[in-house]
């Protein structure tokens, strides 16, 4: 029998750790499917984060680091600047990039480094246990907003994307959601060409994926994904926030 | 050969890790030893080698993380406040086993405190500063030149054993200008980086630069691992010099780095007065050189007299090593100030009148 639909060769056999629903696995083999169609796997450096995806060097089959929280851009900095002919990519959760890490990953895009940021916002603090994220939305309910986010205690959400879009060294920043079949290719797509544009040695590229946490958000996987359409994509609108090429026509 | 150049302190640090072939350079401006970056932002690049002005000691620090892990030599520099930054990566790297060079110009503390010289890190570099089982040997200078020899040196010991190793000076060493000579040296033979993570590039399975080990039995495992490798550095790498030692002496100093060499005049100012000094020097902070008091504890009448720039931070160390069998004094200043020779001998003679005889 013919094999129609295998599994990437940027992923190894190890099985996720990842709960029921959650879309981290998904958006490990967008990755993965990135990784092989461009042939760079013998090439690609990979930083794994703090945070749920933090074993996520066990899944990528390409060489990897484990960084401290929040750091992973730093990390790649040094990485890709020791070895510039790498493709390098961090893969970070919303505490970890949009709190604890936000100097990072801004410092990281206003220098222009050659490397790209997948960076996964589900609104909450999913390893810890469901607590308030740098994204939790206005009045959402996580262990430490008990009664709801509530603004004029604990503050906005960050729009990351919007924000590194500002920065002269980002070359192109998108976000995408997993929410249905259609959005995820585009997610894809937005992954793919944020890899290009590293291999073109254009600067800095982010892809802002909004997923969910069926767990922390005590839903089922398929309410867990209309929630997210529902709540979440009106506050973090999806579409291409910076993109060099465009501009330059 | 005589090719001796005068170099101020900072200015050396950089171009002895340019001479033994440090690829990146990663750091953030604080003094007193803001001039290393300097000097690597004006040399690296023609080199087609890296600097990167970070933006805070803790992205500098993982910066060398990064670099480190894929195998190329690297290192950062900083002062006190600084390092207490880069201690979580230091801890990270230390786990992870990487070799890097970090480099410590000390200034005076806690908090912000002075940017005059300082030996209160003391603590912080050889009982951890990050967090969990590890230490790093600290190699601390006590001229331009030594630090020289020194960072060549640091920089292999970090090869071979898979970890970061600390230049530690102080204020006073950073600024001020020596003659100094850069020698050929020997390489250590060095171990291949066959872990360094790297891109495939061919290999079959990945390597994982890392420090989270989940399963106890596993972590446990680890630091198994990781004792047994500084058992073995302090069999290996113990450094420090004895000055006057060999003589029947009636106290001897024990001091490090800039105070070292202050003792050293100490000492002969002392004999003017019919005072016989010797000066213990650990040259590796840790690993400490417990052996040099073995070798020197049945060559001081009245024990030892312990001089820092610090509260006494080596004190407990030289406790360690003396192990109960000969006093122990201490005479040291804080906040930037400078041991005057007069003081530190007004101590002696203190401990030479009043104190109890080691023997007779």
């Amino acid at each position: 029998m013919a094999l129609t639909f295998a599994k990437p060769k940027a992923l190894t056999d190890t099985p996720t750790h990842y709960c029921p629903g959650c879309t981290h696995g998904l958006i490990h083999r967008l990755i993965a499917e990135v990784i092989d169609e461009l042939g760079v796997l013998d090439k690609t450096i990979g930083v794994a984060p703090v945070g749920c995806s933090v074993l996520a060097y066990d899944y990528f089959a390409a060489d990897m680091f484990e960084a401290s929280h929040g750091r992973a851009p730093a990390v790649a900095t040094g990485i890709k600047r020791a070895k510039p002919e790498s493709v390098v990519f961090t893969y970070q959760g919303d505490g970890d990039l949009a709190a604890i890490g936000t100097a990072e990953v801004v410092h990281a895009a206003t220098r222009g480094e050659k490397i790209t940021t997948v960076f996964v916002n589900n609104a909450i603090y999913g390893m810890t246990g469901g607590q308030m994220a740098p994204t939790t939305l206005p009045g959402q309910v996580t262990e430490t907003t008990p009664y709801g986010r509530d603004t004029q205690q604990a503050g906005f959400p960050i729009r990351v994307s919007e924000m590194i879009a500002t920065l002269d060294g980002a070359c192109y920043v998108e976000r995408v959601s997993v929410d249905s079949v259609k959005n995820v290719l585009k997610a894809k797509k937005a992954i793919k060409k944020a890899f290009e544009y590293q291999l073109a040695g254009k600067g800095f590229s982010l892809v802002e994926v909004l997923s969910t946490c069926p767990t922390n958000w005590g839903l089922s996987p398929t309410e867990a994904l209309g929630w997210l359409r529902d709540n979440m994509m009106p506050y973090y609108s999806l579409g291409v926030k910076k993109d060099i090429a465009a501009e330059v026509k | 050969m005589g090719n001796k150049v005068l170099m101020k302190g900072t200015e050396a640090i950089g171009e002895a890790a340019m001479r033994a072939n440090c690829q990146c350079f990663f750091g953030y401006p604080i003094t007193p030893q803001t001039e290393v970056a300097a000097y690597m932002a004006k040399k690296m690049p023609a080199l087609g080698r890296v600097f990167v002005q970070a933006e805070s000691e803790i992205a500098a620090i993982h910066m060398v993380y990064g670099a480190a892990g894929t195998g190329v030599r690297c290192m950062t520099s900083s002062s006190s406040p600084g390092i207490s930054l880069m201690s979580e990566g230091i801890s990270y790297i230390a786990g992870a086993e990487l070799p890097c060079l970090i480099v410590n110009i000390v200034r005076g503390g806690p908090g912000l405190g002075s940017i005059q010289a300082a030996q209160s890190d003391y603590f912080q570099a050889t009982k951890g500063g990050g967090h969990g089982d590890y230490n790093m040997p600290v190699f601390a200078p006590s001229s331009v030149q030594e630090m020289i020899d020194l960072i060549q040196e640091a920089f292999d010991v970090a090869d071979e054993y898979r970890t970061p190793c600390m230049i530690m000076g102080d204020g006073m060493l950073g600024q001020m200008m020596e003659p100094v000579e850069f020698l050929d040296r020997q390489p250590r033979k060095l171990p291949n980086k066959d872990w360094a993570a790297t891109g495939l590039l061919g290999r079959k399975t990945h390597n994982v630069i890392n420090s989270l080990f989940l399963a106890p039995e596993e972590l446990e495992q680890h630091n198994t691992h990781l004792q047994e490798k500084y058992k073995i550095i302090k069999e290996n790498e113990v450094r420090y010099e004895l000055f006057d030692c060999d003589r029947e002496n009636d106290l001897i100093l024990v001091a490090y780095g800039t105070t070292s060499r202050i003792c050293k005049n100490v000492i002969r100012s002392a004999e003017r007065e019919g005072i016989l000094l010797g000066l213990v020097r650990p040259i590796t902070l840790w690993p400490f050189p417990t052996k040099a008091f073995e070798e020197t504890v049945h060559h001081t009448r009245f024990g030892y007299l312990t001089v820092e720039m610090s509260a006494g931070q080596m004190v407990e160390d030289v406790q360690l090593a003396v192990n109960g069998r000969a006093p122990i004094g201490f005479y040291g200043r804080t906040g930037g100030m400078v041991p005057h020779p007069d003081d530190i001998l007004a101590t002696v003679k203190q401990m030479v009148h009043e104190g109890v005889q080691v023997w007779h």
